[in-house]
């Protein structure tokens, strides 16, 4: 809700931190004469360039494509990953959603596994060292069968497509109390699980991903579903699910009798 | 300097496999001692890295985003071309390759655009073999759409996201490699410079963003896959980190600039609202499939409409004038963007736009709603429609979606010939950085598909024949250019830091954008761009007098990156005006006023401008020189573009 002018004047609450090595605090700003078209990124836009006139540092943030699907940009917005509004991202958020004098407090994603790199940014590499674990299917440029000759059932298709939506931003970890990144490794995981290409690597590929994330130093899942709610591509808890059950099937038995197992059905 | 394309003789339909029974190989076993640099790890970079790493070459890859999967491909909506025909409606590899040639407006090479057109089926069966999620239909086959500038249904897609799928497919096998130890990845690195040794490119300077460092790389050939130049305009589709540097700073080392004036005014984008805009947001070409677009019939309507006294709703249908297939009844809403465009922008100076600017066309779905249902709308279009309601606040199920045109794709680049070498011996473009394969207009679907043509399946080829010339001699940065070329970066960076004067860097860009957009946008005339040669000049001297640049180096420091960004940006516009002056026609998204039929549409001089423009970068200041490089036609025959 914006006052007569049609603007909004703004006080934020910003998280400031030079590096991984210095602790950090909290500075206020003045974001004045702020549009509710604006997006949150371009409202800060509009801060840095006053604190660059002032010949300050510029706060701090990842952010690049401004239109929901790149996951680079990642704020901690008033307690929630991404702001108040549910599956958008950060960059989606326009300041329509605020009101004129509200203080808006401004955080990076909180996980060990994401060490602060400066002020808002953080290292989320540890979700890169994830997929290079075992997130891909072992096939050469060239070689391949023709794209028809892999029929795949519309449903399962489209199933493996919900999954395949995650971009990658991390605030399902930032969102969770253990800071937990299963719902990140199950989608990566799931979406090849589902279709047939994945199924010579399926469980490999579970095991080594999931090895990875444990390394990574991520917490451990207890169901509370902050991650789901949060996540601004409505990844379901289905694929942790999924990814257990394929898990265990993968530490109970042999390789060769779990896919035995499986295409007997 | 000869221009030589080095387009192999013989019918065109066995140029490239000829071609590639002449190119010479590397063995397996040499393969090894090469290391070879990728910039940019977008649908050409990452395929490219993953494939040349495949076939056992050592890669080193870079990207300035902090991992690799958040290149600007992964924004890409609407689909990619391929000419299988699975449909049955007429498609073959030669249609594609025709489609493409007339879409670019007759201004790209014949040999190039087939081999993309050939090779754009074997793109289809890689990725799915990847795990890529394409839309299927109930009988778990492919489906596809229409695009513009094309009557077949030859577009694969998923959902609304088609570049985000396809570049995690190039992005897992980008991964499978770096597991494998056979690429080495730098995230959060700029390359600023290439390093050139005795004529051959050998290697690069990056800057670490997040500690400053500058730091050279080595290897035996460089391969730039660093997208487009579109943010010269300030407000484009792209991403706010886009930027031309690596092109540009490759540009001063000695690589040719090709077309650097042929741009694409997207047609179907959310408008612009207020100057505090950083980007602007495409609702993907197929909208087009089922939207209509028009704006009212007259002048006192649109105002009406405007104000609000009229509502949308209650518009008549007599009184809508659906403009493109009023004009182009064969093509109909599916026209090539630069003709869309132009004619959008047509209705908002004859000051029949609508929206509180009155900078805006309609794209209306109220007979696909009532057609297909909101069920069936919703299910293909879905996504984007949420993305509009995000930013506009308004329902597009309930009322049209408001759209003009804004910058989105840059159809010039490196020059490089059929191996997509530049004239650097060593230094290769691939994806959006050449200008190479859509000629003076893309169509659409068609930049996924050259990005993944040039990085799967022409490198791979292509690349090994120099290689396999020059020989595996061990490279390394001992030799003086790279110490030099280090030195003159760091100088750069020093003068960038020394600016200490009252206006932000983003002040200069959004000055730059207005220029560009003005005088080098949609419609350019003679005296704009004299005007507009002044204009950035001007602004390039008061850059380095007035700019403010905080922070140190040894730091992350945006205002630094932003800062070195436009400065190229800058130099950059100068040429693009300089180019759009010489060429004293129109053809494709290059629309001189000077020159257009009786109808309005682009009129093409064939006699005096059938050539790519090179050119060629002489000194700091001094004005660039140009080639030509004459465009042969064996096999089409150019005519006046109609879509009627």
């Amino acid at each position: 809700m914006s006052n007569a002018n049609g603007t909004m004047n703004l006080t934020l609450k910003v998280w400031r931190q030079p590096n991984a090595q210095t602790p950090g605090k909290f500075e206020t700003y003045k974001a004045e004469n702020i549009s509710p078209d604006m997006s949150f990124l371009e409202m800060l836009d509009v801060v840095n360039e006053s604190i660059i006139h002032a010949k300050q540092d510029p706060i701090h943030f990842d952010h690049d494509c401004r239109e929901g699907i790149c996951g680079m940009c990642s704020l901690y917005i008033n307690g929630r990953p991404h702001g108040p509004k549910r599956a958008i991202t950060t960059c989606q958020l326009h300041m329509r959603s605020f009101s004129d004098g509200e203080t808006i407090t401004i955080e990076p994603w909180r996980a060990k596994a994401f060490p602060v790199i400066k002020d808002l940014a953080t290292d989320r590499s540890a979700f890169d060292r994830i997929q290079q674990a075992g997130g891909y299917v072992s096939v050469n440029t060239g070689g391949v069968p023709d794209a028809n000759e892999i029929p795949i059932p519309k449903v399962i298709a489209d199933e493996a497509f919900n999954s395949a939506t995650c971009i990658q931003c991390g605030a399902c970890v930032a969102a969770c109390k253990n800071a937990s990144a299963m719902l990140f490794t199950s989608a990566k995981i799931t979406q090849l699980a589902l279709l047939p290409q994945g199924q010579p690597e399926r469980y490999r590929r579970v095991q080594s991903m999931v090895a990875q994330m444990d390394a990574e130093g991520f917490g451990n899942c207890t169901n509370t579903g902050a991650c789901e709610a949060e996540c601004p591509k409505e990844i379901t808890l289905t694929n942790i699910a999924r990814m257990n059950f394929d898990f265990f099937s993968a530490k109970l038995f042999r390789e060769e009798e779990v896919h035995a197992e499986n295409h007997g059905g | 300097m000869i221009l030589d394309a080095k387009i192999p003789q013989g019918p065109l339909a066995e140029k490239w496999s000829k071609h590639k029974f002449n190119l010479k190989l590397v063995n397996p076993a040499n393969k090894r001692k090469y290391n070879i640099i990728v910039v940019g790890t977008g649908l050409a970079g990452a395929s490219a890295a993953a494939s040349l790493a495949e076939l056992g070459y050592n890669v080193t890859a870079f990207c300035f985003q902090d991992s690799a999967r958040r290149a600007h491909s992964i924004a890409a909506q609407g689909g990619i071309n391929a000419a299988k025909n699975y449909r049955n409606d007429g498609d073959s590899v030669y249609r594609l390759f025709y489609d493409t040639i007339k879409g670019g407006d007759y201004r790209a090479r014949e040999g190039n655009v087939y081999r993309l057109a050939e090779v754009s089926v074997n793109i289809i069966d890689q990725c799915v073999a990847q795990g890529v999620p394409f839309a299927r239909e109930y009988g778990g086959l492919l489906d596809n759409r229409s695009f513009g500038g094309a009557q077949v249904s030859r577009t694969f897609y998923a959902r609304g996201q088609t570049g985000q799928q396809l570049l995690l497919g190039a992005f897992s096998a980008l991964n499978r490699q770096i597991h494998e130890g056979k690429v080495k990845l730098y995230t959060r690195t700029e390359m600023l410079d290439v390093v050139v040794v005795d004529g051959q490119a050998k290697g690069i300077v990056t800057r670490n963003l997040k500690t400053g460092e500058i730091e050279t790389h080595a290897g035996h050939a460089v391969l730039l896959c660093t997208g487009g130049y579109s943010n010269v305009f300030y407000l484009s589709t792209n991403a706010a980190g886009s930027n031309v540097t690596a092109a540009w700073r490759a540009h001063k080392r000695g690589a040719l600039f090709a077309n650097p004036c042929y741009t694409q005014i997207h047609p179907t984008c959310i408008p612009v609202t207020g100057t505090h805009q950083s980007k602007l947001t495409l609702m993907s070409e197929s909208l087009r499939n089922d939207g209509r677009v028009w704006a009212p019939k007259t002048v006192e309507i649109a105002k009406k409409v405007r104000s609000g006294e009229l509502k949308i709703e209650n518009v008549k249908e007599e009184d809508r004038d659906y403009f493109l297939e009023r004009k182009y009844p064969s093509f109909g809403n599916l026209v090539p963007r630069d003709v869309a465009s132009r004619n959008a922008k047509e209705m908002v100076d004859e000051g029949r736009g609508v929206g509180g600017s009155g900078i805006a066309v309609f794209l209306d779905f109220r007979d696909a709603i009532e057609r297909l249902g909101e069920d069936a709308v919703k299910a293909k279009y879905g996504n984007l429609f949420d993305m509009y309601y995000q930013i506009t606040d308004e329902n597009p199920y309930k009322q049209p979606m408001r759209i003009y045109p804004a910058v989105h794709y840059t159809m010039g680049g490196l020059w490089v010939d059929y191996n997509l070498s530049t004239n650097v011996p060593g230094l290769y473009a691939l994806g959006e950085a050449n200008f190479s394969d859509h000629g003076a207009n893309r169509l659409g679907a068609s930049a996924l598909m050259q990005g993944l043509a040039d990085g799967y399946f022409v490198i791979p080829y292509t690349l090994g024949d120099y290689l396999a010339t020059i020989g595996p001699k061990p490279v390394d940065t001992n030799h003086p250019a790279f110490a030099q070329t280090k030195k003159e970066v760091e100088q750069h960076v020093a003068k960038l830091l020394a600016l200490k004067g009252t206006k932000t860097t983003t002040e200069y860009h959004r000055e730059l954008g207005h220029i560009m957009w003005e005088y080098c946008g949609m419609a350019r005339t003679e005296e704009g761009l004299k005007k507009a040669r002044v204009m950035i000049q001007e602004l390039k001297e008061d850059f380095w007098k007035n700019a403010i640049v905080v922070g140190k180096n040894d730091e992350i420091n945006n205002a630094l990156e932003k800062a070195g960004r436009v400065a190229d940006f800058i130099e950059l516009g100068a040429l693009m005006v300089e180019d759009a002056l010489m060429r004293r026609e129109s053809c494709g998204g290059h629309f001189r006023l000077e020159s257009q039929t009786e109808e309005g549409e682009a009129l093409r001089n064939d006699d005096e401008f059938a050539f790519v423009a090179a050119w060629e970068f002489k000194g700091e200041n001094q004005p660039e020189e140009l080639h030509k490089e004459e465009l042969v036609y064996e096999n089409v025959k150019l005519t006046q573009r109609s879509y009627k």
